[in-house]
């Protein structure tokens, strides 16, 4: 019988599994993160047990970390101890760690790929939601909760019940001034935050096969903004380029089998999915999210809708609850809207192709006055790899700021975040009320509309500058 | 794993859609190491003004909430994050059980381990809890999981699904990580066979 992509993978990984039950699902790669990993470490102590397969987890430090010269100690007490226990519990358990002064530290989504740790067949779990980054390479990759983490630590196996599967079809070209983070965007427009609940997404269509794994990454990103667990890509010739010579990729005659493995995951011809979404790229404009969900996007050239043309009472009281936090108004457009901050980075859009499109912009110019504009790349190596490109001078020079690697702004946990009442342009995932802040108000968006709005200091169409 | 079998308890509306992790319990909350004390913070950003002193206005503040262990909230609850702080943060305060019309995938599996109930309804049952919230905030709702049922104070009952492995995980307290454990030697097998 013709099998997705999914199922494949799925399938391959099954241990057992028992009448009614599920499946016990073997876990290839787990990756480890400073604040969901404590309490799994500590359940595995007091329960006498071991890391099943240290060579099969990797840890690094990334949320709480500040982007701030790394000479300078930590501030934060909770933070400074958090990581320690990182540091601690990696040592005891012989896990690998990527810590606070290893050149290949970054957010753990960054690194995973950039190191090669991440491969096409995979099953990988974080406890982390952006986990479904992964599966840009064809891997199955998806969030976990920190009972989870104990047990995948415990048994290197995972509880799981099959999801369904939904193929999220993406034709045709896309015009300038729009990228993958608008394709994203645009769907979780499309199908609301819970639309993919339940389901794994695979995105199929001409669109995605044009997209470079950096770009297929920013999608498989918010797979879970979107509501779903996991997002995948069938794996071509360009993910194998990109996997092809990294530290942990395969190597050799290990390399020739491992691609003849890939070369036989994508879905078979007449496989079938629970559901399916269609989705124009040509007809996609630059996109912008104006509420406290990402599922609140439009257009950016369109105006706010109004809450009074909503049928269903729930969502009617929703969005007059989100455009009162934003401060906001029904009918207003965002364009030509201020904001006090503009963030570039997250895992998804941090990556060096989304620093040079921002750089791009920003060369030769200067950010608008008074405004903040943050650039923290996703990793160390990408940060090294800017420097050797000379992308730093071009922010610096512009008049932004520069950091060190890690989640900063995404999560506000560092002490990177907004002021009561600020507005941003982000690159992020996420515009949850406060999530960058208390009382901070996010807009999502590319990089190429981060860039735009750091010019003028309002919400910009990328179009109008290129 | 903590245990769940039955529950009487007055309900806390929350009639907002899509409460996410970030709402639950926000990330300043997220550097502990253990999992403790996040009851106290339990919805902050809402639960408390810009002084740090309580939001009387927010239902968390005010009286009917006291020693309440079952809310009732909007649908799409716990989208966002992986967070396992959110439903400690939950039954910290002294939740037992979350009504909804849907859970995100990833809180609905923590609670789950958490011993927190997750009660799936459809639109209208779901209506007239709001309803009776507002009419008889001092109603008692009755939860019982091994018939799957909420009786409403007239006595009206309504079911609701759940996973019949996690009913008798939840049923029995099961370890989960004992129950995998178990598994040894299909784990060994399928190492060694690839
Ligand atoms: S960058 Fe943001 S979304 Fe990504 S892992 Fe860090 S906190 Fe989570």
């Amino acid at each position: 019988m013709p099998k997705t992509l999914f199922e494949k993978i799925w399938d391959a990984h099954i241990v057992a599994q028992e009448p009614d039950s599920p499946a016990v699902l073997y876990i290839d790669l787990h990756l480890v993160h400073e604040v969901t990993s404590p309490q799994a470490f500590t359940g595995l102590r007091s329960r006498g047990l071991k890391v099943r397969r240290p060579e099969r987890t990797v840890a690094t430090m990334d949320h709480g970390i500040p982007t701030t010269p790394l000479d300078v100690p930590i501030m934060d007490q909770l933070a400074a101890h958090q990581i320690k226990v990182l540091e601690d519990n990696t040592k005891e358990f012989g896990v690998q760690l990527y810590g606070m002064h290893s050149a290949h530290r970054g957010i753990v989504h960054v690194i995973g790929p950039e190191l090669g740790l991440t491969q096409p067949g995979m099953t990988i779990v974080c406890g982390d939601s952006h986990t479904s980054t992964h599966g840009a390479f064809g891997a199955l990759a998806f969030g976990i909760g920190t009972s989870e983490v104990e047990m995948v630590l415990a048994t290197q196996c995972l509880l799981q019940r099959k999801p369904k599967t939904c193929e999220v079809r993406v034709d045709g070209q896309l015009a300038t001034g729009v990228s993958s983070k608008d394709i994203i965007l645009a769907l979780i427009a499309k199908i609301g935050i819970g639309g993919g609940t339940g389901y794994v997404f695979e995105y199929t269509g001409s669109a995605i096969r044009s997209l470079t794994m950096e770009q297929r990454m920013t999608i498989c990103n918010m797979s879970i903004e979107g509501g779903a667990r996991a997002g995948m890509i069938a794996p071509d010739d360009a993910t194998i380029e990109y996997v092809a010579g990294r530290e942990f990729s395969p190597k050799g005659a290990d390399w020739d089998s491992a691609v003849a493995r890939w070369r036989a995951l994508p879905s078979d011809e007449g496989a079938t999915y629970d559901s399916s979404i269609m989705l124009d790229a040509a007809a996609l404009e630059p996109m912008i999210t104006y509420g406290t969900n990402p599922g609140m996007g439009m257009r950016i050239t369109e105006r706010i809708p109004d809450p009074a043309g909503l049928g269903d009472a729930n969502q009617k009281l929703a969005l007059e609850k989100a455009l009162n936090y934003m401060d906001l108004r029904p009918g207003q457009p965002l364009l030509g809207k201020k904001v006090d901050v503009v963030f570039i980075g997250s895992c998804t859009n941090s990556r060096i192709s989304d620093l040079r499109l921002a750089a791009g912009l920003l060369k030769g110019r200067k950010v608008a006055d008074g405004l903040r504009v943050m650039v923290v790349p996703g990793s160390q190596d990408v940060k090294k790899q800017a420097e050797q490109e000379g992308l730093d001078k071009v922010f610096k020079e512009a008049g932004a700021e520069w950091r060190e690697a890690g989640c900063s702004m995404c999560i506000a946990m560092n002490g990177d975040q907004l002021q009561p009442g600020q507005y941003a342009v982000s690159t992020s995932n996420r515009n949850f009320e406060g999530r960058q802040g208390k009382g901070g108000r996010t807009f999502l968006a590319s990089p190429l509309t981060a860039a735009a709005t750091a010019l003028t200091g309002a919400i910009t169409d990328v179009r109008t500058l290129i | 794993m903590a245990s769940f079998t039955t529950l009487t308890s007055r309900q806390v509306a929350l009639p907002i859609n899509d409460i996410d992790t970030d709402q639950i319990i926000p990330a300043q909350f997220l550097k502990v190491t253990d999992k403790n004390g996040l009851g106290q913070v339990v919805f902050h950003s809402w639960r408390f003004l810009e002084d740090g002193s309580p939001n009387p206005d927010f239902v968390l503040n005010q009286p009917v909430s006291q020693g309440a262990q079952i809310l009732l909230a909007g649908d799409n609850f716990g989208c966002g994050s992986s967070r396992e702080h959110a439903p400690w943060a939950l039954t910290g305060f002294g939740f037992r059980a979350v009504i909804s019309t849907s859970f995100a995938d990833i809180f609905r599996n923590n609670a789950l381990k958490n011993g927190l109930l997750p009660v799936v309804v459809d639109a209208p049952t779901h209506q007239m809890l709001f309803d009776l919230a507002e009419e008889a905030p001092q109603a008692t709702l009755s939860i019982d999981l091994p018939s799957q049922t909420l009786t409403l104070p007239g006595g009206q009952t309504v079911s609701f699904p759940i996973d019949g492995f996690n009913k008798a995980c939840l049923l029995n307290g099961t370890d989960e990580i004992g129950y995998v454990m178990g598994f040894e030697q299909d784990i060994l097998a399928f190492e060694k066979g690839r």
